[in-house]
């Protein structure tokens, strides 16, 4: 009797530590898919080809990993009540997501206030690593700063005096003229600027590009995109606008929201983006075609940011050996993946990670919109040295 | 300014009035018949739009191919209209007419989700038409030849419209209806073909105007809720039922925001005006002017009371029911043992429960016993939240003086609003309290120095005390308590008679000595005030505010809920509140189509429980007080 005991309890602890050894790791997601679906919906694809690819290589320190995705409803108020679910329902390792910056900004406060990880992986917002960083948040995407630098460095070449600056008028758009009106400043001091705000999504293109043209700019600057971005194209084709007028314009090269162009394509502007068919490194090719055996699409900057998002959350964990949280915010600190646009390091200052973003030119290949003339600019040299991104942060 | 630009400002906005136009047109004309306030009316523009744009795939961009486009597209919404207005709405109209409200604002989820489904979420612009796709130099500025063609199109089809009321016989019956639709029905006209028939009339327009933007302005999934409350504005601009009103409103309301784009800042003395700040409300203001200066719209003509028999409104009772008393005080117990089972999820939630289910009381005061429905109530909530937040943030007052102080901040705001408020009725009233929110939306959203803007405000955590779940759920949960509690004994005092005096008869009221807009004034304060203590304590239970506890959404889920609730007593907006965050919370868990998911339950609620879905469980007693 005693040893069938034994042998109950000896199977029961086998049987347990079994199930220990398998139980997944759990993340939270969280996001705007409704809000925002031509933004996240690639997204989504791309962190799920991720989180497969990692499982069927047996996981992570031999358990799956398992994500718990939920909607925010693109609000900060249901994005927090969720963050709660995720921690103290779900039981959930660290957090993965957010999108706009004013839900990008409460979860991380959150993440501070409960002391969880978060992985800001679709947000623009420069605060979640600078101005409002901290010990608990990472991010992934190159943020709104560093973009519009690296956009600026092709602008401060052709000398311009007199900028139109075209921005949806929030967090982001405010955000991309303030930086373009410094970068432009620090090389030109005697570059004039005329605002043009634009409130988003409702921007009425032939009042823009007729108020645009009135003021007689030398060049023009502008943050638009998605349906903003294609009635200011439509109207720019249909008057015949801006000729012979350098314009620079801010992620339209992203397939998210160069594709939707189609005919109107603004051929000659220069912009941020990603001409995912023409990118030859090994990395992207195998992701490329990852991507396409499996849903039968193209990817977008998104798919890619979730992506790696996800491999960076596994590599991490690996790195830490445990799924432990001060752990992991160690590992990630420093930490350097290898992704489809190279390899990118999550900096130990300021959190912020290295990935970069193509600068090119708009045009058509095969009679569909493309980015040519483009190159790959890594974030590293345009991001804040030690002692500067020292500075932005709030002190501890 | 030159004058050439001025032309080309003029003309871009004419090219938006025209389709605004074509949409408040179907609108109003189904408000003027069938009193039915069409939330879904911006989902059949969507849906046209996006119609148009795969049938001009098909049928090629040229003239002719968007033509058959254009009209197909408009016929195939005029059809969604009648089966809309057969299968749902022609069950509701002996419902209170919130329950209208409810069923279409369900329609207009679904239909988002659904076009999300068939279209994607990208935006969608149809190729350049053909023959269409320049533009003429009108003094020396390019005017897209497009624009000219809508620019002649909403006259066309307004004098149309204009024809068909005037001169034909169904027009006449439309315009009989408007006026008198009991008397029509006294005569005999069927009125079952002619609610169908108006309804379908109204989609089409609705659908045609989409349709006739898509070589314009790019299909997209937001397009709903902006056409919606344009639409909305036009039509109590213009005047309720008004079809000239409607098309000089579209004019100005076109003209308005075209300037704004247009002229940037305005050198006003030595002022510069940021014109562009003003886009977001431009509209909002231009009502909000309106109103306060011709309370029926420009042309509208005075609402024609419906004469409905008599009813037998009994009175509010004491309350006696052991029974009654009995459910109220298990049901505190039960919750005062919450905490128990240690789900700190669970307390979360049912403080959000509590904060919705105070500010759901605060507007079903308004709205019931007040007799005032409100489109933005949110605005008081939000004055409370960003007055809380900004008091402790900014100001450095303690967390309890914030709190505290935070009702006091909305009721100040009821205080102006209210004042303006209480001198319309109706929809008038309704619109205008949404302007007012609408106005203080965009200074919030706008005002970055103060506010953060778009960013919101962050690290807005409560003193130690309160940090805990459960001192926060304990604290919701008896300022819950204590709303319901002063609410009904307002409406039990002399004053909630006579409140529910002034809503019952006016004229009456007023013969007998009260004065009904200092009445009606006290009772707007009042349901800010209780809105603005949820907001208060919501900014703290949340750690983060942004500009959206101000926003359309969050005084449409107030509506939603109190309509859920039932509108049978004071305790019924809480059980609606609840209802509704966790059909939300657990819908969106389930499933991707959750809005889609959310809209059919809420359309089927309104069909099956046009009595309130959770108080018609209580048919035992039956308060009428409510109605």
């Amino acid at each position: 009797m005693r040893w069938k005991l034994i042998g109950a309890a000896l199977i029961f602890a086998v049987a347990t530590t079994g199930a220990n050894a398998q139980e997944p790791i759990r993340i939270g997601e969280i996001n705007s898919y409704k809000a925002f679906p031509s933004a996240l919906g690639p997204y989504r694809l791309g962190w799920q080809l991720a989180v497969d690819e990692i499982n069927a290589s047996g996981g992570v320190l031999g358990r799956k990993i398992e994500v718990i995705s939920r909607d925010d409803n693109g609000n900060p108020s249901d994005a927090v009540r969720v963050a709660e679910e995720l921690v103290s329902r779900e039981g959930i390792s660290l957090l993965v997501g957010t999108f706009a910056s004013h839900v990008a900004l409460a979860v991380s406060d959150f993440a501070r206030q409960r002391k969880v990880l978060l992985i800001a992986a679709q947000t623009f917002s420069e605060k979640v690593v600078w101005s409002q960083g901290h010990e608990y948040a990472f991010s992934v995407r190159p943020n709104t700063q560093v973009q519009t630098a690296m956009l600026a460095a092709e602008a401060i070449k052709i000398k311009a005096k007199r900028w139109a600056v075209i921005f949806p008028d929030y967090e982001f758009g405010q955000t991309a003229a303030a930086s373009f009106k410094k970068e432009i400043l620090a090389k030109h001091p005697d570059a004039t600027f005329t605002d043009f705000p634009v409130p988003f999504g409702k921007a009425d293109g032939g009042a823009l590009v007729q108020a645009v043209t009135e003021n007689k700019p030398d060049a023009i600057f502008s943050a638009l995109f998605a349906s903003d971005l294609i009635r200011l194209a439509r109207e720019v084709a249909v008057r015949k606008a801006f000729n012979d007028m350098p314009v620079f314009n801010l992620l339209a090269g992203e397939p998210e929201y160069l594709d939707s162009l189609k005919d109107d394509v603004p051929v000659g502007w220069t912009v941020t983006g990603y001409p995912w068919n023409e990118i030859k490194t090994p990395e992207h090719e195998r992701f490329l075609a990852m991507y396409r055996a499996r849903y039968n699409d193209y990817p977008r900057v998104g798919s890619v940011a979730g992506y790696l998002a996800f491999h960076a959350v596994a590599e991490a964990i690996k790195k830490a050996g445990a799924a432990d949280k001060d752990k992991v915010i160690t590992a990630f600190e420093g930490l350097t993946v290898s992704s489809p646009f190279g390899r990118v390091t999550f900096r130990k200052v300021d959190h912020a990670s290295t990935m970069g973003t193509f600068v090119g030119r708009l045009g058509r290949r095969d009679n569909a919109p493309a980015m040519v003339d483009w190159h790959y600019v890594d974030a590293t040299r345009f991001l804040p040295n030690e002692a500067e991104a020292l500075a932005l942060r709030p002190k501890r | 300014m030159n004058f050439g630009y001025a032309i080309s400002l003029f003309l871009n906005g004419l090219a938006s009035a025209s389709s605004l136009f074509l949409v408040a047109a179907g609108l109003s004309l189904i408000f003027g018949v069938s009193r039915v306030v069409n939330f879904a009316h911006g989902s059949f523009y969507m849906l046209g739009a996006y119609l148009a744009y795969s049938l001009i795939g098909y049928a090629g961009p040229s003239i002719l191919g968007l033509a058959l486009s254009v009209v197909a597209a408009a016929l195939a919404l005029g059809l969604l209209g009648g089966v809309v207005e057969v299968v749902l709405l022609r069950r509701l109209y002996a419902a209170p007419e919130l329950f209208q409200l409810l069923a279409t604002f369900g329609l207009s989820l679904l239909f988002s989700d659904s076009a999300l489904l068939i279209w994607g979420p990208e935006s969608l612009l149809a190729p350049r038409i053909t023959g269409l796709d320049g533009s003429l130099q009108i003094f020396e500025r390019s005017v897209p030849t497009y624009d000219l063609v809508i620019i002649v199109g909403g006259p066309v089809v307004f004098a149309g419209l204009w024809w068909m009321l005037k001169r034909t016989h169904f027009g006449m019956l439309v315009r009989a209806a408007t006026e008198d639709r009991e008397m029509v029905g006294v005569l005999g006209i069927n009125h079952t073909v002619l609610f169908t028939a108006v309804f379908a009339l109204g989609a089409l327009l609705a659908g045609l105007g989409g349709a006739l933007q898509i070589p314009r302005s790019p299909a997209d999934l937001s397009l709903d809720l902006t056409t919606i409350s344009d639409a909305f504005v036009v039509v109590v601009v213009g005047g309720l039922g008004s079809m000239p009103g409607a098309f000089l409103a579209a004019i100005i309301v076109g003209m308005a925001r075209a300037i704004c784009l247009g002229v940037g800042t305005l050198p006003f003395f030595s002022y510069d005006v940021p014109l562009a700040k003003l886009t977001l409300v431009v509209e909002f203001i231009v009502m909000a002017v309106v109103l306060i200066v011709k309370p029926l719209g420009l042309l509208g003509l005075p609402e024609t009371r419906l004469r409905s028999p008599l009813r037998a409104v009994r009175a509010v009772q004491p309350l006696r029911s052991s029974t009654a008393s009995m459910i109220a005080a298990s049901s505190l117990t039960i919750l005062l043992l919450l905490p128990l089972t240690g789900q700190p999820y669970l307390l979360v939630f049912a403080t959000e429960v509590f904060l919705a289910g105070i500010f759901a009381t605060s507007l079903y005061f308004l709205m019931g016993p007040g007799g005032m429905i409100s489109f933005g109530h949110a605005a008081y909530f939000g004055l409370g939240a960003y007055g809380a937040a900004l008091l402790h943030k900014s100001a450095g007052w303690s967390m309890e003086a914030a709190i505290v102080t935070a009702p006091f901040i909305a009721a100040a705001g009821g205080v102006v609003f209210g004042w303006f408020s209480v001198r319309l009725s109706g929809v008038y009233l309704a619109m205008l309290t949404l302007a007012f929110a609408q106005i203080v939306w965009s200074i919030i959203f706008q005002w970055d120095a103060l506010t953060g803007g778009s960013n919101g405000m962050v690290g807005i955590w409560p003193s130690e005390w309160l940090t805990s779940k459960t001192s926060m759920y304990f604290l919701a949960l008896s300022l819950c308590a204590t709303t319901v509690l002063a609410l009904t004994f307002v409406n039990r005092s002399p004053f909630g008679f006579m409140l529910r005096a002034v809503r019952d008869s006016a004229l009456r009221a007023e013969t007998l000595g009260i004065n009904r807009i200092a009445i009606q004034w006290a009772a707007f304060v009042l349901a800010s005030f209780f809105a603005g203590l949820a907001g208060g304590v919501f900014a703290f239970s949340k750690g983060s505010i942004s500009a959206d506890v101000i926003g359309v959404g969050r005084s449409i889920d107030g509506l939603v809920m109190v309509t859920l609730g039932g509108m049978q007593s004071m305790a019924a907006p809480i059980m609606g509140a609840a209802a509704f965050n966790w059909l939300q919370d657990n819908i969106m868990r389930h499933t991707e189509f959750w809005r889609g998911s959310l809209g059919i339950i809420i359309v089927l609620t309104a069909l099956f429980y046009s009595g309130g879905a959770l108080s018609s469980f209580s048919v035992r007693w039956p308060r009428r007080d409510a109605k």
